[in-house]
């Protein structure tokens, strides 16, 4: 089936989940990325069980630090 | 209050817009930002909102100018090292605008202070760049319904996101809680451009200009990334979540707190 990834659109089996998808897709820190399906959150709970559907919009969004190298500031 | 010859030529550039104009010219040099962090996002910011004539702003950092700064936090020099870079920080600012009245907060921004820090400002930007202090800006803003800028740099990456209050999300709707310690990587591990706390410090100025001034779209449903290797912005859609802790329907976060590794990482710093 056909979805887009981060804007891009991709061929993947039937069935894919989003576990699937992060493995697939080589997602770094799996365990702190937030997922979006089609604007709406996913929740880390139902990754391993969510199928994606033809169509779907996958975002993958990752904690990113800032300009300063302090703990607090 | 009338503009002064000298103030009209200063402005010039921004009184030529028709967004902006004499009256816009006069909300920015009435307006009062707070940024957190005199580091890679914080120095471009500052520098930019000085130039722009923002009438006050309270910049906030409890560290000296380090050599390994200068790659990118552009706001300090070679004989600022030692020193601190909020007192750094207000000798560049004023240097390029001495009608600014530059507020230095050289301390730790924690739990207990943060609530006061922030009460007088208009728009608050964080240039922090650890999570412990991310979560701790966001949910002090979202208490106290000010408006904020988040925004994180790592590699050649950078992202943004506005938080204004009743509309969309803030950074807790998307990222929920602060990940352990070393769990993801840092500026400090993993290195970052220098020229990126350029882009996005200069775009949380952009944000705060035009919070202050009432144009333009802000940022507030989306969480923007950059891509410097792919030269590619994207503009992810974000929405609230409604059982985020501090902003959904039924919070559970009533005042700000300190996350507990902030605290182990301060130690190990020394």
């Amino acid at each position: 089936m056909n979805i887009t990834v981060a804007g891009i659109r991709k061929q993947v089996p039937a069935d894919t989940t989003i576990a699937d998808l992060i493995v697939s897709e080589g997602v770094e820190t799996p365990e702190y990325v937030t997922v979006s399906v089609n604007d709406d959150f996913a929740e880390q709970s139902a990754f391993a069980t969510t199928a994606l559907r033809e169509g779907d919009s996958v975002e993958f969004l990752y904690f990113m630090g800032g300009g300063k190298l302090d703990i607090r500031f | 209050m009338a503009f002064t010859n000298e103030q009209l030529e200063r402005y010039s550039r921004h009184i030529l817009l028709k967004e902006v104009g004499a009256k816009g010219q006069r909300r920015l040099c009435n307006g009062k930002v707070l940024i957190l962090g005199a580091g890679g996002l914080g120095a471009p910011a500052a520098l930019y909102l000085a130039a722009a004539g923002v009438g006050t702003i309270g910049i906030a950092d409890a560290d000296v100018v380090d050599l390994s700064n200068l790659q990118r936090q552009i706001i300090h020099s070679t004989p600022d090292i030692g020193h601190p870079k909020v007192q750094s920080a207000k000798e560049t600012m004023q240097s390029i605008n001495p009608e600014v009245n530059v507020v230095t907060y050289h301390t730790f921004v924690t739990a207990d202070n943060v609530m006061d820090i922030i009460a007088d400002y208009d728009f608050i930007i964080d240039g922090t760049d650890n999570f412990p202090a991310k979560f701790l800006i966001n949910d002090a803003c979202v208490l106290a319904g000010k408006a904020f800028s988040h925004a994180g740099i790592l590699r050649f990456g950078g992202q943004l996101l506005t938080y204004v209050p009743g509309e969309g999300p803030c950074y807790r709707c998307v990222f929920k809680e602060p990940p352990p310690p070393e769990a993801v990587p840092t500026c400090r591990q993993a290195g970052v451009i220098g020229a990126m706390g350029g882009v996005i410090g200069s775009l949380q100025a952009m944000e705060a200009v035009k919070f202050l001034l009432g144009k333009g779209d802000l940022l507030t449903s989306a969480l923007l990334t950059y891509d410097a290797l792919k030269m590619e912005f994207r503009k992810i859609k974000v929405p609230h979540r409604a059982s985020c802790a501090v902003c959904g329907d039924h919070p559970t976060i009533d005042k700000p707190f300190d996350y507990d590794q902030a605290v182990c990482d301060l130690d190990a710093r020394h």
